[in-house]
């Protein structure tokens, strides 16, 4: 499966702006959310849908790893509204 | 002289095909077919993709037809909350390039650019722009038509598909547009292009130059605004987002899961139709004073008769009456029916009631008054909450959702369904 929808935590501001702060894998492995470079309404052909496209810099304790940047997806468009990732490696 | 406007018409292409396709990626590579459900016999193509288009298959097209056409066509069930959303979606992107926009349908859009052009550059600046946008946002793609009138933006945006945008200019409209047929220009439907066809009328441009008084006679005012539009001089303004056109009629109409034979089926299905009806003209705060049925039988041949009502109503209960009164008086005996449908024309707002002396007037008061208390408990409830006893006759028959497929007719043009 492209598109795999993971769990999601997100701060909400008065503004009505939504952060993403935490990604959970499938496995349950744990992604924070460093930094939100860009975001905007973008379509992923490549899973299958479109939403708003936040552009994140994640890292892992567990994994090592730092400064991995991915496309995080809030599909707003349809019910229930979740947010999802491409498939690929990790 | 007065500025010309700029008008688009954004038509996304193949529009439920490319929503499935896009949510589903491995059907990208095959012919693709949106069909209702054939076991309740709403098996036609809703929509195809460009790959089943190419084998001939288009919107309408029985689902056996289809697959006549070709053999490994994937059918796919509709899914309407995703278009409905895509469609909100895209609606958005319009109103970032003016208020003037104004849907048809869920997969067409007018927008009113006039004056932009410090904004967005020409009309086919942002036309490309607009496209370029619903794909990169949204994974569709759409035929973008740019204009001075909403008839030539129409025709304009039927010329390229999938993807691309067509201008046609004032200097250009009788080379692009006056050779196309007659029957392909808003408002001419089959009836009129045969009329048309009659007189010697067969393209846009013979229309345009008709005498406009041999014309009058024939189809009256309309036969006047269908060469205007012919000569491109049709000023209908598009509608900001927040417009409503004014109601004229109010209908519902649906196709049965089995044939209408006997005088009961057809009194069951219509009390459904005009329980719809009732409960629309309810909320819209509307009274009717004619109502009008519409029959098709499984030979596909149909008619439509109406009558006024003594005095204005919006009970189920009479509308209902009348219909059955008139389809048994004018049916083909012995004939199956198919489809049918109810429609309340003539409406009027309703004011204070006045009582009535009149024991019919009277009774149907009291009946509106009880079908108004039975609105509240589905409102509340769910509409299967409370029912009339005859609906128990036939389940498969009375389970229909009837208000999936309601209409409203307006003064602008027709939304493209019945």
């Amino acid at each position: 499966m492209s598109k795999i929808y993971v769990r999601v935590t997100s701060e909400c501001d008065t503004g009505g702006n939504v952060i993403p702060l935490v990604v959970y894998w499938e496995d349950g492995s744990r992604f924070d959310v460093d930094r939100v470079l860009d975001v905007r309404n973008a379509a992923s052909l490549k899973a299958g849908g479109y939403g708003l496209r936040y552009r994140v810099r994640l890292s892992s304790e567990e994994f090592h790893i730092r400064n991995r940047e991915r496309y995080l997806y809030y599909e707003y468009g349809l019910k229930p509204e979740r947010w999802f990732v491409e498939g690929k490696d990790t | 002289m007065l500025m010309d406007r700029t008008i688009l018409l954004s038509d996304l292409n193949s529009f439920y095909a490319s929503v499935e396709c896009l949510y589903n990626p491995p059907l990208r590579t095959k012919p693709v077919a949106v069909c209702g459900a054939v076991e309740d016999r709403h098996g036609i193509v809703l929509a195809a993709n460009p790959l089943a288009k190419k084998f001939g298959i288009r919107t309408g097209d029985a689902v056996w037809q289809a697959k006549d056409k070709c053999r490994d066509l994937t059918v796919v069930e509709p899914h309407m909350d995703r278009y409905v959303a895509v469609s909100n979606t895209v609606r958005e992107i319009y109103q970032d390039y003016s208020p003037q926009a104004e849907p048809f349908g869920l997969d067409e859009c007018y927008i009113d650019l006039t004056g932009t052009d410090h904004l967005h550059g020409s009309g086919k600046m942002a036309a490309d722009s607009i496209r370029a946008r619903i794909e990169k946002e949204c994974g569709i793609t759409a035929s973008v038509g740019v204009s001075f009138t909403r008839t030539f933006a129409k025709l304009a945006s039927d010329m390229k598909k999938p993807n691309a945008t067509t201008v046609i200019t004032r200097n250009e409209y009788k080379q692009k547009v006056w050779p196309l047929p007659a029957s392909e220009l808003l408002m001419v439907g089959r009836a009129t292009a045969k009329k048309l066809t009659l007189m010697g009328v067969n393209t846009i441009g013979q229309l345009a130059q008709s005498n406009p008084d041999v014309l009058k006679r024939r189809f009256g005012v309309n036969g006047l605004l269908i060469r205007a539009f012919a000569n491109g001089e049709d000023t209908d303004p598009v509608g900001a987002t927040g417009w409503r056109p004014e109601i004229k009629s109010i209908g519902n109409s649906t196709t049965t899961p089995r044939d209408l034979v006997s005088d009961e089926d057809i009194r069951l299905i219509a009390m459904l139709l005009s329980e719809s009806v009732a409960e629309r003209m309810r909320e819209k705060n509307f009274l009717c004073r004619t109502v009008q049925i519409w029959i098709r039988y499984n030979d596909m041949t149909g008619f439509q008769y109406q009558t006024p009502l003594p005095f204005s109503s919006r009970t189920a209960k009479l509308i209902c009456d009348t219909s059955v009164r008139l389809a048994l008086r004018h049916r083909r005996p012995g004939v199956p029916i198919r489809s049918l449908g109810v429609r309340a024309c003539n409406l009027i707002i309703d004011e204070a009631p006045q009582l009535s002396f009149l024991p019919e007037q009277a009774a149907d008061q009291r009946q509106e008054q009880l079908e108004s208390a039975v609105q509240e408990i589905r409102k509340r409830f769910g509409h299967f909450a409370i029912e009339r006893c005859s609906m128990l006759a036939d389940r498969r028959m009375s389970g229909l959702d009837t208000r999936d497929a309601a209409s409203s007719q307006s003064v602008a043009f027709f939304r493209g369904e019945k």
